[in-house]
């Protein structure tokens, strides 16, 4: 996020597409509802009827995976008004002409024959978010996992420098991260063309560095995402695996592809916490120790670096992670000889700027999210207040790309996948909660009443759902969350798990598979 | 009686709620919100007032696991890191460090993902470390 949540409570319009903020991140819902009670406007962009949506002043209902013509639309809307913040694109941004051009094309006539919202919707929401004096955007992977991903999130970005709504608090362009380390894991530096703290593996200076801390030459070439690991496998030019923490059989796409990859590899190994359908395709598998056992950091979607400290013993045998790293590491001949988590902190902090200021001792007494550059330095609560990273804010010129597989006469229905308020990605830890799994003890397709009745089908009912790549069994309730010719379902239950029917249609940047947007034929189950 | 409230942080979503896990003579028995966090001012919702019930699952791993005529078999550690050892060096020899891929985790703490990208990157010289932030 470029900005904190905290934050949120006190923005005058708040634009919230592509996230079910109330079932994926309730906590900071909460910070909505606040500002709703302060006087905020609230608009909700998104094909679903969702909980929010409910609440907002505007809700969007766009068609799947439009919403860079939506946008652009917006944008030709606030130029035509001329509610765009002249001094603020003079000042601080560039590339701001060939941007224009491109947002010519979209009159809210043409934006609204692909998205599907009035252009008298599109003027209003327009003008909120524009003259407002703090707007923030909130999303989620309703933004990112599309082929068109990236583009997406450049459009939001445009958005934002357009009216200068970022860099000041309460404003920015505001990914909700969904998992609990996920923003520590990119910070570390898992990630195929960057260390830790983003610095790129091509660059010499930046490798010699860490050849020189680490004792050991290292690769300069980019390496591969998990899309390319899996057809690696199967190709073969990937030998071998090892998945920490994991469960790649039920949270990747196209499962049936996924299996054949990992049976593929010539050895696997596998590192968790329960005996997950990953674990059970490994040639080993580790026990690892859990968040409750082991000491640490973990760093949320606001960039705040916070404690996790150890409150029982792992069970049996099992280990932190990390000391099963180092005794694998002097088994292949690299010293790892760490006393604690602390120590790893401190060298990965030395080697990475933007974490310089932050040690275990500074978080006991304070909240300090990076980039915090020395030990008085007091964290960065939001990002870009004078200049942007790279100096000036970029404008990109984005055309609007359909997305990779739309409905036709064979698969009529979109489909289009999610999470849903008590569970937690494949259920591996919440569905060893008993409290979780009584509150919410199985999947649940949602349909619109009036296809369910073409279909002759009634709620709770049984639903058979086909695509080219696999059929799922599921039962169903019926409303009018999702609109019609569309079908949602969660991804948290391995009996009806949607990504045995996705395809692996990836961005071509990110290399992020689409997620919300797949053909399937529905039928009675 | 042993009671003990250990300050920690949520593992589930990116809100990173900050949380109490309270130990009762070894057991965990229950998550208190922290009412002084700014992030979540005295509030978690079901799924972090109900984190500590998968710590003690009875399904939990205990023991490395190792395939023997195409079933997992309990082993020692011992047994099992010197396999994995012997057979990742020998796929490194012989094809290279790029012909093998890791997955890191997005659950798993900044100072595990850390040691885990440095031992691909050291120990194999690949830069074949990704984590499922594109989901
Ligand atoms: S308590 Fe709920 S909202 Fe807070 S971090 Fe945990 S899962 Fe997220």
């Amino acid at each position: 996020m470029t900005n904190s949540i905290p934050e949120i409570e006190d923005a005058d319009c708040i634009f919230v597409i592509g996230s079910n903020t109330t079932e994926a991140h309730p906590l900071i819902a909460h910070r909505i509802f606040k500002a709703l009670d302060k006087g905020a406007k609230l608009i909700v962009v998104d094909p679903r009827k969702t909980q929010l949506a409910e609440l907002s002043h505007i809700h969007a209902r766009l068609h799947f995976g439009t919403d860079v013509a939506f946008l652009n639309g917006l944008m030709y809307e606030i130029l035509e008004n001329k509610w765009h913040n002249e001094p603020f694109i003079a000042k601080r941004t560039e590339d701001f002409e060939p941007f224009k051009a491109a947002v010519q094309n979209y009159s809210p006539a043409k934006a609204s024959a692909i998205c599907g919202i009035p252009s008298d919707v599109m003027h209003e929401i327009a003008a909120l978010y524009a003259t407002s004096k703090t707007s923030t955007i909130l999303y989620t992977l309703g933004i990112t996992e599309h082929t068109h991903g990236v583009d997406n999130v450049k459009s939001l970005a445009n958005l934002a420098l357009l009216t200068g709504h970022i860099g000041r608090p309460s404003t920015g362009v505001n990914p909700l991260r969904g998992q609990n380390n996920v923003q520590g894991a990119c910070d570390m530096g898992a990630l195929p063309n960057v260390y830790p703290g983003y610095q790129v593996v091509s660059n010499p200076g930046v490798r010699s560095k860490f050849e020189r801390a680490w004792g050991a030459e290292l690769s300069p070439e980019v390496g591969i995402t998990i899309p390319e690991m899996m057809d690696g496998l199967i190709e073969g030019s990937v030998k071998g695996m090892f998945i920490f923490g994991e469960n790649s059989v039920e949270s990747d796409p196209n499962t049936d592809h996924v299996i054949r990859a990992l049976e593929s590899a010539e050895f696997l190994v596998v590192q968790d916490i329960f005996l997950t359908e990953t674990a059970k395709l490994a040639h080993v598998v580790l026990p690892g120790a859990c968040w409750a056992e082991v000491e640490g950091t973990f760093t949320n979607t606001e960039r705040k670096v916070q404690p996790v400290r150890k409150a029982v013993e792992p069970p049996g045998q099992a280990r932190p992670n990390w000391q099963i790293f180092c005794d694998l590491g002097g088994r292949l001949g690299l010293d790892l000889a760490y006393c604690s988590a602390e120590e790893l902190f401190d060298e990965m902090a030395e080697l990475t700027p933007s974490f310089t200021g932050i040690t275990y001792d500074r978080l006991e007494s304070m909240e300090l999210q990076w980039p915090c550059l020395s030990l008085d330095h007091p964290g960065t609560p939001f990002l870009h207040k004078d200049r942007f990273s790279r100096g000036k804010g970029l404008f990109h010129a984005i055309e609007y790309r359909p997305s990779e597989e739309l409905p036709d006469e064979k698969y009529p229905f979109v489909l289009t996948t999610g999470r849903r308020y008590a569970h937690y990605h494949t259920r591996t830890m919440t569905g060893r909660c008993p409290s979780l799994e009584r509150e919410f003890p199985g999947p649940m397709a949602q349909v619109h009443v009036k296809d369910a009745q073409k279909l002759g089908l009634k709620d709770g009912g049984l639903l058979k759902v086909t695509s080219r790549r696999g059929e799922v069994v599921v039962p169903v309730t019926l409303g009018d969350v999702v609109p019609e010719g569309a079908i949602f379902m969660d991804f948290h239950f391995h009996e009806a798990n949607p990504n045995r029917l996705l395809g692996t249609f990836l961005d071509p940047v990110s290399k992020t598979a689409d997620y919300k947007v797949c053909a399937v034929k529905l039928e009675k189950g | 009686m042993d009671y003990q409230t250990i300050r920690t942080t949520c593992p589930f979503c990116g809100c990173g709620c900050q949380m109490w896990l309270v130990r009762l003579d070894g057991e965990l028995i229950q998550t208190i919100p922290d009412k002084c966090a700014p992030m979540n001012e005295g509030k978690l919702c079901i799924k972090g007032l109900n984190a500590h019930e998968f710590v003690q699952s009875p399904e939990r791993l205990t023991q490395p696991l190792i395939r023997k005529k195409g079933r997992l078999e309990e082993a020692s550690w011992e047994e099992a890191l010197s396999l994995v050892a012997s057979r990742l060096s020998a796929i490194r020899d012989q094809y290279g460090g790029d012909s093998m891929a890791f997955l890191s985790s997005a659950r798993a703490t900044n100072e595990e993902n850390y040691l885990f990208q440095k031992l691909c990157r050291a120990a194999f010289r690949t830069n074949n470390v990704d984590h499922c932030a594109r989901l």
